[in-house]
This record gives structure tokens, sequence and C-alpha cells, in this order.
């Protein structure tokens, strides 16, 4: 059988990674960047973020984590009685996702 | 010295008689190797032959006695007295089931959707019986023995919120049992359960709460089942759309 039409395997993909980046990478980012650079532990240097790794980097950094949230978001409000308007809730939270995507793929190509 | 008692608050619905389900106290003998099972069967035999419930082995492998104690899922069989005395115990029918009378649940919608998911070994095409069994390894046997050892006790979906907010969501237990025929070396069915497993009403309407692996009394692990089925569904879906005729000749 060809589940195709079923993109709930996509969401859930997208939900699944977005969730081991905000468990692993964030925590680490958030030290590094917050913590050793203002502190002084490591050099920030602007030029890092012209590198096309760094640039692919913050991108999976970001949209991840994105997809994450609207798949639990969207998953957690039918179970406090917003079943009704499920589908709307849907393209808000899977929507902003790919808007909030987008916009990272447009701050990370112009750093 | 006067004698140890302990009070139970029993879940009473007598189709007919009560419009709706009511508590009544039985105030009983404490003994400290009891069980809440025995307690209930001291009620039936010396205090009130009417009350219902079911139970078999008393010894945690049945899975028939699966009752509501303080609020949790059990086997009234392994909830010992001494765990709650001196306060009171509350023994309520398992929730997200309907009650059918006193502590005894209606158990046809999770007899079918265990049927749903074909949890026997399929084969394409058996081989005759004089070429002999299908071997096995341990390691193979491994692989999927954790999620053979459930006794279908429904504590699981007392315990899902998923399952009482969302009545045709397949559940844990039918699912942990789908992952373990899809695991076992001897099986060829995984195509036939897909449809089901793949579906919204299978793993996809699970959140991960994680609260029936909690309850379980085998240790089988249903949300871990459920979670490395969706794995196998995004990769299948994944192949799906790469490969021509999904990956499969």
């Amino acid at each position: 059988m060809r589940n195709i039409k079923n993109f709930e395997a996509l969401w859930w993909g997208l939900f699944s990674a977005g969730g081991v980046v905000a468990a692993f990478l964030v925590p680490i980012h958030i030290i590094l960047s917050g913590l050793g650079a203002p502190l002084g532990w490591l050099e920030d240097s602007p030029q890092v973020y012209q590198l096309w790794p760094v640039r692919l980097y913050l991108f999976v950094l970001i949209a991840l984590p994105l997809f994450h949230c609207a798949h639990r978001i969207y998953h957690t409000l039918p179970e406090i009685g917003l079943k009704v308007i499920s589908k709307p809730l849907a393209v808000l939270c899977y929507g902003g996702s790919l808007v909030g995507t987008l916009v990272t793929v447009w701050v990370v190509a112009s750093l | 010295m006067s004698e140890e008692t302990i009070t139970l608050n029993v879940t009473r619905f007598r189709p007919g008689q009560d419009s709706e389900p009511v508590l009544q106290s039985y105030t009983i003998p404490y003994r400290k190797d009891w069980v809440v099972l025995d307690a209930l069967n001291h009620i039936k035999d010396w205090v009130d032959q009417t009350l219902s419930y079911r139970w078999s082995c008393r010894m945690g492998v049945c899975g028939s006695c699966g009752m509501m104690v303080n609020g949790e899922p059990k086997l009234t069989c392994s909830a010992f007295l001494r765990e709650y005395y001196p306060n009171p115990v509350t023994v309520e029918p398992l929730v997200n089931f309907p009650v059918m009378r006193d502590l005894v649940v209606d158990m046809s919608d999770f007899m079918d959707k265990l049927k749903s998911v074909k949890p026997w070994l399929i084969r394409e095409e058996e081989k005759p019986v004089s070429e002999g069994e299908y071997l096995q390894s341990p390691a193979q046997l491994g692989v999927y023995k954790q999620f053979s050892l459930c006794i279908n006790c429904m504590l699981c979906y007392a315990a899902c919120p998923v399952y009482g907010l969302e009545p045709d969501f397949i559940g844990p237990a039918a699912l942990a049992l789908a992952h373990r025929y899809n695991e076992d070396s001897r099986d060829q069915g995984k195509e036939q359960r897909r449809e089901v497993i793949a579906s919204n009403e299978g793993t996809w309407d699970c959140t991960f709460v994680g609260e029936c692996s909690v309850v379980c009394p085998k240790h089988v692990d249903p949300a871990a089942a459920i979670q490395r089925l969706k794995v196998d569904n995004t990769k299948s879906w994944i192949k799906s759309l790469l490969l021509p005729k999904g990956g499969r000749a």
C-alpha cells in the first residue's frame, strides 16, 4: 500500500528530528553563544557566519525545532477541547513553521 | 485487642436498579498479606454476594482483575492492602471503558481493536509440516520478546489519556502486539498490518504521554513499541515517495 497521502509521517518525522535538535543542539548552542562568547571563552567573529556549513547548522538549529513546536502544540490543543477547529489549527501550526523556515532561509542566506 | 479493619469503597452499578455507578463502603478485617483482590473475595464470600468483578489466576498472569485502585489502574491481585492501610481504599472499574455491572467493564472495543492488527503469525505461504518448524535464534527472539509478554489486562487503555479522548485510537496493547508480530522473524504480515498501524487511529493518534508503560504490570513498554512503529511508518512513507512501487517489488 502506498501511504503517500498520509502526511502525518512527514510532520512526525520533522517533529522527531526537531526534538533531537531541541534536546541536544539547542542547549549546547545556548551555552556557547549565550555564555561562552559573552564571557570570552570563545572568540565570536562575524566571519564565521559567512561559512556555508555554519549557515546550514543555523538553519537546522532554528527550522527543525519550529516543526517540533508546531506538531506538539497541534496535538495538545485538541486535548484541551479545541478539536472542532483542528483543521485551522493545523494550518496555523504547520503553516507557521513553514513560514518560519522560509524566514530562516532568508536570514541565514543574507548573513 | 480489637481486630484491625480497613475500609474499601467499591463502585456498585446494578443495571435496572442504579441509574449511575455509586460507591459502597465495606469495612472488613485487615490482613497485611492480603491484596485488594483478597479483600474483594472476602466481601463476596462473607459480606455481599451480589458484588461482581472479574478475576482468575490471582498471580498476575491472566490479566482479568485490572481495576482502578485509588484512581490508578492496577492488577488487584498485585496491589497489597498494606500499601494503603490505614487509609481507605477506593476500588472502581477501569476508566475509559463502559461499565457493565459493578467492577466489570465491557471489553468488546478492545477485543475488536486487538483483532484489527492481526496479532498472529502471517506467512505468505505455509511450508509443509514435513519441512519442520520455523527456526529462530535467541537474538531473533530477543527482538520482540518483551512485547510478547502482554496479558491483555487493559490497564494501559485506562491509563491512556488519548484513548479517553479518542475512542477510535487503536491503543497501546494492540499496537504493542502489532509491533511484536512485525518484529518476529517468522512473520511476513507487516504489509497487511500497515493500513491499520499507519492510519491516524493507529500510531499517529499517540502523543507519547507514556502512562501506558508506567502502569504496565509486565513491563511491556507499549510507548516504546508505538515510537518504533512511528519510525517504521515514516521510513516506509519516505520510501513510498522516493522509490517506484514504494520500494516493494
